[in-house]
This record gives C-alpha cells, sequence and structure tokens, in this order.
C-alpha cells in the first residue's frame, strides 16, 4: 500500500526489537472474540487511478452549479474564488499543519489568524474575533449560549427573520441547557417592528437575535433595536449568511451589536455542497472573555521580536473542562485562511466593488423578474438575495426550471415545510458570478413554467 | 557565527510583517468589472465608512502567504508525532478529488435530481463507516469530533427523555479528553469523575461504585487517552447497560484499531469519528474536521436531521422529521448535510486502503508505537506497563532532579527539526510525554526522532538545564510570553494612532 512505508523486514525487526512475535500479541487486551482475524467486508485497495476514476463517476451524476445559470443563496452562495486561494491553501505547511501548539513553529498559522480576527472585525465592525467557527448556524447558537452567560438569563428572542435553519440548530443547542428560546414566525410580505421584537423581551432575555440581511434577503436598521436591548439588559446578536454584504450596508457593529456573527463562506471557499465552512464570530472588547472558540494573540518572544500565540485559553475546554464556554476545540482553520487569501487579495477597493457587483446583478435580476407574468418581487429592500412571490407552487416550478437547465432558486418551502402560506415563494441570489445571459435564461424559463 | 542583518531577516528565514502594514490604498489582487453605478435598493443602509482593509496585488498576497507558510511546520515537512492527534499522512489524491467541479461546485440547496451523485458518496462514505465500527446507523452531519460528541450525548439525553427518565450523572474517566467533560454538561449533564487504576485502564470496582440509577451513561474513550486499551471494556459495557445508561465511546483513537475491531463486538450504543484523524483528512491548521457517529439501534431513532435514505427512486435527503417512519430526531447540528469535502477526502482514503490497506494501517500504528516505545523505554519512564496501542505515553520522572521539564524537552526536540509530542496531557500523568508515530512514518525516521531523544536525554540528565530553559533557538521565533498576551490581550491589528 503506497502510504504504508513498512516493508516485512522492517515489521519482523521491529517486532524482535519490542519482544513480541506478532502485530497480533500486541492487541492482547482486546476481549476474546472482538479481535477480527480477517478483514471486514468491504472491497480491497485500489490505485490512485482506480479511486480517482471512481470519484468521477460519482461526480459526473452530478449537476455542477457553476455548469447551468445557478440562483441559490438560503445560506451558502456561489462566488468566484481566486486561483492564489486554492494555490495558498494547498501548501503542505498550511494543509498538513495542526493546532499551534507549539508557537515558535507555526508562526504562518497564528499570524494569519490574526490577521484574520482583524479582517472579520473590520468588516463586522466589531472590537474582536475568534479565529473561527464551525459554520453560521452553529456560530448562531454559541452567540446566545453566550449572551446568556454574559447576562446569566435564560431567554433568546430570535426575530422571524432568522435563517430557519439557524434557529433549528439554536435550538437544538438551547432544549438541553434550560434556555428557552422564544420568537416570531418569519414572513416574507411584514417584516417584525422592533415594537413587536421589544414585547418579547422580558427580564430573563439575555438577546435578541436578527439577521441581516434577513433570511429573505431584506435589508433593516437595528440601530433602534439596540438601543431597546440594551435598556431591559439584553444582547442584540447580529447574525448574517453573506460576508460579502458589508462591503456595501453599513456594518452590525455601527447599530451597536454586542455579538456579530455568521457564515464566512462567500470569502475563499467553494460550496462543497454545504460544508466544511467556517463561522464568523465577532463580539466587543467588554465580552472578550465569555467569547467560545479560540483566540490568537500577539506577543513578544524571547528575543523581544513579536510573534504570536492562542491566548485567553483559561475559557477553552482543555484547561476548563466542564465549565468552559463551549466544548469546540477544532474550528475552521483551513477555510478561515481560504477567507484571509481572499480577503488579502480583494483589499479595500475590491471588498466593495464586489459587493457593489452583487448588488447591482440583482437589482438587474430583480427587475427582469419583475417583467415576467406570475412573479413579483417582494422585496423593497435587498443585497444580493430576495424573495419572489410566484403563481405556481416554488418547489414544482425548481423543478420544472431543472429540465430546462436552470438552478432558479430556493423554494421557502424547503426552509420552511411545515408552512404551506410560504408554498408559492422563491429566495433568489444573483452573485458576480451571474452574467446578463444567466438571468435572461432564468427569467426565460419562469415565464415558460408560469405560463 | 551570529550577526544581524539590516533586514531581520537570516537568508531563508524571512520577516514578514502583517498584511495590514503592507497594503497601499489602490491596490488591490482581484480585477472585478466596473459597476455601473445602478441606484441602490439597501434601505438606506449603503455603507458609508471604510473598512479598513489593505490594498495588496495579487503577487504581494502570494508572496506574503508563501513566506507565512514557511514559518509553520506540517506532516509534509517531518516527523510529527503529536499524541492523540493522529498526524498521519494527508494523501494528495483526496484534494484533487474533492476539487473536482461535479463534487466541490454543488449548492446544499440543488434539487435531489441535480445531486444523486453526492448523496450516493454520503451514503458510500457511511457504508463504510457502519460496516467498520459494525454499528446499524450513522449520522454524518457534525461538523468535528466534539460535535460529534455533541451528537451522541445529546442522542442519549433525547432517548432518556423518551424513556421519561431524569437521569443527569454521565460519568467521564479523569483521563478524558477536555471536550468530553464540556460536552456532557453542555447537554445538562453533571460530571462525575472516575478513577484510574495504576495500570491506566478505568478503575472497574469505583465504577461499578459509582452506577445508580441516576446515571446517563460513560463517555470512556477506546483505546483511551493514556494509548492503552481498556480490557475490561465489555465488563463496563454491560455493567452500564444493567444500570440502565448507555454507552458512549470517544472515538479518538479509533486509528488503532481500525479493521481489526468492531466497536459494536464491544457493546457501545453511539461513537464519533474523527475524519480527520483515523482517516486522514487534513488537519489544516486546526479543522475543518468532520465527527461523524454510529449509533446502536437503542440511540438511531434520535439521529439528528438531515440524512440521506436510499430509496426506489434512488437517493432521497430528509431534512424534516417524519413522525410516521419511526425516527425522533434531537434536531440539527448544522446549517447543512455535513462536511462533504471531508467526506469525499476520507473516502478516497478508505478505498485507497480498501479492508486489507485499514487493516495494515492500524497494525503499522501500532506496531510502530510499540517500536518507539521499546527504544526510549530504558531512559524515558514508561507511565503504564505493558504494550501500547498507537501512541506511547511517558511521564516526567527521567526528567526528576534535571531541572528540564516537559516543555523544555518539547522545546529542545524542536532545533533538532520534529514536531514535538502532546505534552501534559493526558492530565492523569505528571508531565505526559505522548508520543503518536502513526502508520505512515519509516522506521528509520522513528529512529532518528528516538536517537535524538535519547541524546538529549542523556543532555538534561547530565545537568545542563540552562541549555534547555533557553530552546528553541533556531525557529523563526523563540519561546513566546503567553502571559503577557493573556494578561494584557492584543487580538487584532489596530493603525497607529497619532
Amino acid at each position: 500500500m503506497r502510504y504504508l512505508p513498512l516493508t516485512s523486514a522492517d515489521r519482523a525487526s521491529m517486532l524482535e526489537t519490542i519482544g513480541a512475535s506478532s502485530v497480533e500479541e500486541l492487541y492482547s487486551d482486546v476481549p476474546d472474540g472482538a479481535l477480527l482475524d480477517a478483514p471486514v467486508d468491504l472491497p480491497s485497495h485500489l490505485g490512485e487511478m482506480q479511486v480517482e476514476r471512481d470519484m468521477m463517476a460519482l461526480a459526473a451524476k452530478n449537476t455542477g452549479a457553476s455548469s447551468v445559470p445557478s440562483f441559490l443563496g438560503a445560506g451558502a452562495y456561489r462566488h468566484h474564488v481566486p486561483a492564489t486561494v486554492d494555490y495558498v491553501i494547498q501548501r503542505g505547511e498550511f494543509l498538513t499543519a495542526y493546532t499551534p501548539y507549539q508557537p515558535e513553529i507555526a508562526q504562518g498559522t497564528l499570524q494569519y489568524l490574526f490577521e484574520f480576527q482583524t479582517q472579520v472585525a473590520s468588516i463586522t465592525g466589531m472590537d474582536v474575533a475568534n479565529a473561527s467557527m464551525w459554520d453560521g448556524a452553529t456560530s448562531c447558537a454559541e452567540a446566545v449560549l453566550m449572551a446568556c452567560r454574559a447576562t446569566r438569563r435564560k431567554k433568546a428572542v430570535l426575530s422571524g427573520g432568522v435563517h430557519p435553519h439557524y434557529r433549528e440548530v439554536t435550538e437544538t443547542y438551547c432544549q438541553y441547557s434550560d434556555t428557552e428560546v422564544a420568537g416570531r414566525d418569519g414572513n416574507p410580505e411584514q417584516q417584525a417592528t422592533v415594537e413587536e421584537l421589544d414585547d418579547l423581551i422580558d427580564d430573563q432575555t439575555a438577546c435578541v437575535v436578527v439577521q441581516y440581511p434577513d433570511v429573505f434577503g431584506r435589508v433593516q436598521d437595528h440601530t433602534k433595536l439596540a438601543e431597546v436591548c440594551h435598556a431591559k439588559g439584553a444582547l442584540l446578536v447580529v447574525v448574517f449568511t453573506e460576508a460579502v454584504a458589508f462591503g456595501a450596508i453599513k456594518s452590525p457593529g455601527s447599530f451597536g451589536a454586542d455579538i456579530v456573527c455568521g457564515e464566512g463562506q462567500s470569502i475563499g471557499n467553494a460550496l462543497n455542497y454545504g460544508g466544511p465552512y467556517v463561522g464568523l464570530f465577532a463580539t466587543t472588547q467588554k465580552l472578550v472573555r465569555q467569547m467560545p472558540g479560540r483566540l490568537c494573540g500577539e506577543t513578544v518572544d524571547q528575543d523581544g521580536k513579536r510573534g504570536f500565540v492562542l491566548t485567553l485559553s483559561t475559557r477553552e475546554q482543555h484547561i476548563r473542562r466542564e465549565k468552559a464556554t463551549s466544548n469546540i476545540c477544532t474550528n475552521s482553520g483551513l477555510c478561515s485562511l481560504a477567507f484571509t487569501v481572499h480577503m488579502s487579495l480583494l483589499g479595500e477597493d475590491g471588498y466593495r466593488r464586489l459587493a457593489t457587483l452583487n448588488h447591482e446583478n440583482a437589482c438587474k435580476a430583480a427587475d427582469a423578474l419583475d417583467a415576467v407574468p406570475g412573479v413579483t418581487v417582494v422585496n423593497d429592500s435587498f443585497f444580493n438575495e430576495f424573495t419572489v412571490k410566484l403563481s405556481k407552487p416554488a418547489a414544482e416550478v425548481v423543478e420544472t426550471l431543472v429540465a430546462k437547465n436552470v438552478l432558479g432558486g430556493v423554494p421557502l418551502s424547503r426552509l420552511y415545510p411545515n408552512r404551506s402560506d410560504l408554498d408559492n415563494y422563491l429566495l433568489v441570489a444573483v452573485t458576480e458570478t451571474n452574467t446578463d445571459d444567466d438571468i435572461a435564461a432564468l427569467a426565460d424559463a419562469l415565464k415558460e413554467a408560469l405560463a | 557565527m551570529t550577526f544581524t542583518t539590516h533586514t531581520g531577516n537570516r537568508g531563508l528565514v524571512l520577516e514578514e510583517k502583517l498584511i495590514f502594514e503592507q497594503g497601499q490604498a489602490g491596490r488591490t489582487g482581484v480585477d472585478l468589472p466596473e459597476p455601473k453605478g445602478t441606484k441602490s435598493r439597501l434601505g438606506g443602509l449603503d455603507r458609508d465608512s471604510d473598512v479598513g482593509l489593505p490594498g495588496l496585488s495579487e503577487p504581494q498576497v502570494v508572496r506574503h502567504f508563501t513566506r507565512l507558510s514557511q514559518k509553520n511546520f506540517g506532516i509534509d515537512s517531518g516527523f510529527f508525532p503529536l499524541g492523540s492527534c493522529t498526524m498521519k499522512h494527508n494523501p494528495r489524491i483526496n484534494e484533487k478529488v474533492a476539487r473536482l467541479p461535479g463534487l466541490s461546485d454543488l449548492h446544499p440547496m440543488q434539487p435531489e435530481s441535480t445531486v444523486q451523485g453526492a448523496l450516493e458518496l454520503m451514503d458510500q462514505c457511511a457504508h463504510w463507516l457502519l460496516v467498520l465500527t459494525g454499528m446499524p446507523a450513522v449520522a454524518m452531519s457534525p461538523a468535528a469530533g466534539a460535535q460529534g460528541e455533541l451528537c451522541g450525548m445529546m442522542a442519549i439525553r433525547a432517548a432518556l427523555d423518551a424513556r421519561g427518565e431524569n437521569r443527569r450523572r454521565v460519568l467521564v474517566p479523569e483521563s478524558a479528553h477536555g471536550t468530553n467533560p464540556a460536552t456532557a454538561a453542555a447537554c445538562g449533564f453533571t460530571v462525575d469523575s472516575i478513577p484510574a487504576t495504576e495500570d491506566g485502564r478505568v478503575d472497574l470496582a469505583a465504577f461499578e461504585a459509582k452506577l445508580g440509577d441516576d446515571v446517563a451513561g460513560i463517555m470512556l474513550t477506546n483505546p483511551n487517552t493514556c494509548g492503552l486499551f481498556e480490557r475490561d471494556v465489555r465488563k463496563i459495557a454491560d455493567l452500564v447497560h444493567e444500570a440502565g445508561g448507555y454507552f458512549y465511546c470517544d472515538g479518538a483513537n479509533f486509528n488503532a484499531i481500525v479493521g481489526r475491531v468492531r466497536p459494536a463486538d464491544l457493546g457501545i450504543d453511539a461513537m464519533h469519528i474523527n475524519l480527520h484523524k483515523t482517516f486522514s483528512t487534513p488537519h489544516g491548521g486546526g479543522g475543518p474536521g468532520s465527527g461523524p457517529v454510529v449509533f446502536s439501534d437503542a440511540l438511531a431513532p434520535f439521529a439528528p436531521i438531515p440524512y440521506v435514505v436510499r430509496t426506489e427512486n434512488g437517493f432521497r435527503l430528509v431534512e424534516t422529521a417524519d413522525e410516521n417512519d419511526g425516527t425522533k430526531p434531537f434536531g440539527r447540528l448544522k446549517g447543512f448535510h455535513g462536511q462533504m469535502g471531508m467526506f469525499i477526502r476520507a473516502l478516497a482514503y478508505m478505498k485507497s486502503h480498501g479492508s486489507d490497506g485499514l487493516r495494515q494501517a492500524s497494525g503499522d500504528a501500532v506496531l510502530n508505537a510499540n517500536y518507539l516505545l521499546a527504544r526510549l523505554k530504558d531512559k524515558l519512564s514508561v507511565a503504564y506497563p505493558g504494550y501500547c496501542m498507537h501512541e506511547a505515553l511517558f511521564d516526567d520522572g527521567f526528567l526528576k532532579d534535571t531541572g528540564v521539564s516537559t516543555l523544555d524537552l518539547a522545546k529542545a526536540i524542536i532545533d533538532e527539526g520534529f514536531h514535538p509530542m502532546t505534552m501534559y496531557f493526558p492530565l492523569v500523568v505528571h508531565g505526559a510525554l505522548l508520543v503518536e508515530p502513526t502508520e505512515t512514518e519509516t522506521k528509520e525516521s522513528i529512529d532518528e526522532f528516538c536517537d535524538s531523544v535519547l541524546h538529549l536525554v542523556g543532555k538534561a540528565q547530565s545537568g545542563d538545564a540552562e541549555f534547555f530553559k533557553n530552546a528553541p533557538y533556531l525557529t523563526p521565533r523563540r519561546r513566546l510570553d503567553e502571559t503577557a498576551a493573556a494578561r494584557k490581550p492584543v487580538l487584532r491589528w489596530k493603525p497607529e494612532t497619532a
């Protein structure tokens, strides 16, 4: 086997040094009958060529998102990833390193984590960010748990604009820690007002969670909500699914948010059918010690040179065990590197232009779709994703579009399976990758499907 | 010859500023089309201030990250015997196939008809895990080992709730990884620590004495964190089951037994598998991992959504609980369906090895560790007697009275060109040194490492503590002041204020 270097002569001489008669003898602690004497019932080893052939056969059974006009979003977005990103993350020194437990020989990882934290804090408008979480949904759940720790309260109010998967993950995380998750049902036709959310805040409310832009694509100012939360001793958590947006819209930090977290996949990471992604997590200086996850900090070495280390680890499970701020250990290292490299390439000008192009393409698509009989654009405001109401159930229409080689969007019925009132709504995401021809193809396909 | 250079660089060891210290306004590393100036529909929330990102060209970015990479030690760089982390070779074919557009360029919400190959791949990966563990069910969605633990313990909590039982105590050996107690606490359990015996295993009598009708179960790592197989594992399983609890097995060390022992035959109810350990998906400087969880029949109905099922009309992704099929999912753990990119790599790894190669891999891992143990045991102090599994554990007894600590020795090992072993874990062993060579190392590299360690141990024992206190000497940075970092945390770059 090509990865296993020991020869029979090696094995024999090593067993002799050990003083064992066979490898099986080394397994003598295994209870009787549990040690298998033959390989399990699975295929035998394959050469590299055969493995590649098998995987290509599986790949061939899928429709790649970039192989057809594609308008799917709802928490994952197709963006162009510069070739440099993939080059950097495949360098073995990054790819095959681990958590920087020995900082003297991990300054590469530590320095990019410090840069990553700075980039995340910058785009969200917050003081500090951690070294990443698993994804946007788990970040949202961890933010709620953090708010509960910080306020010593046990209730979270989730706005109806929060992605239903984020809500489900939050409920899953909270269900066994006596934390109540309250909130409103999402409605693409009507946004919750500050007053409606205010009514749900009581003296046990640790935080209010809103999404910005929200799951239906709307862009809403939360400055007033932050004031309302703070007046009642609760924190404002702003989650997001599209990290490109902050190149075009005001940062959540500018609203007075206490925790800002969400999905970083859009920058530098492929769609990967849902993972691995990278959770971004930022907060204020005041709350930094309540944060979950790893943090990289600046320091100096023995010779007085600047260097970086993992820090504030007394929050973490390997020190605090059952009293840790979270059980997270491994995070999304390489995905955060991809984010950092892409963001470094973009820079101020590139990031803002990328965001503008996304928005302009989305405006173009919204106008094109609004002109299709049977389609109404619901949103007044949006960044690169908006909701349309169709004259037919969206799930059926999406299937019809597949037959026309168009991936038309995400039907809200897939996100809200128990909400028949949302059956006719479709969520459409438009990025810099969509051409005018793509938009025309979507409009034409919808016209036929709805005729 | 030591002298300082004008730049601070030392030949190929190059100093590298932060990107924020290198940028120039107006520079960029991407060429994007000129926006058309469309009137915005951003709800009046158009960004009105700079983000604060530096501008760099593509060549600057490439050079920056190349230079940073050169300050890192990876498996590709050299021997990396970081115990409990399983730093084995990461095959490049796995990277190549994970980037096939038909696999990487799939949106998680694409209609099922357009992702049949992806669902089949997840199903195949699941099938390999089920056969290798002998278990009836698997949840693929957990993002990493720690989330796998969460998945397993939540299923236990859900099963207890379904039984209407308010069992809240979880037994955890004191040698357990910190994620175990942290996970149990996150699921609303209290943690009760089980002591170890003189030979590094669960103290069966102490364990039995702790059982009661408030015990939800045990979280036991097997092989355990001391690198030993729990001889009494079946007895432990029987006892916890008789007491009405469940057996969560932490599968972090499954790599020692894969293809040779099926955890199902040991009586477990749930176990997570770190794909980045046993099945060699890259550690990536700290993730992404992937932690599928296998379940017994007792826990399978509580597995989280979403999951893949095979039907007459192809594969289907179940995203909501169906009351009619008898399942009661405890919820959703992740935004989408799991770490697909890791499933691809793990499946390529499993197919490459096959059932014969996986068995060989675990055997060679155990052989390498025992060989290393045999080579070092006379000069270092072995924590527990007997054969080890995939990693060898030493305590710091051999450094007694030398003035040299485990940390000091590790730093000197760095100068010798190796990544050190895991230090100070497990906590039950004083000054622990946990060494895991893995199966992809040659006998020659293990010999070279052992020779170097023996050389250093001799040096420590001959009274040269000062040398060790100041190691490493030859690295891009020398020992870093972690106390200062924590006392006044600087967690981001900020522009200098005038």
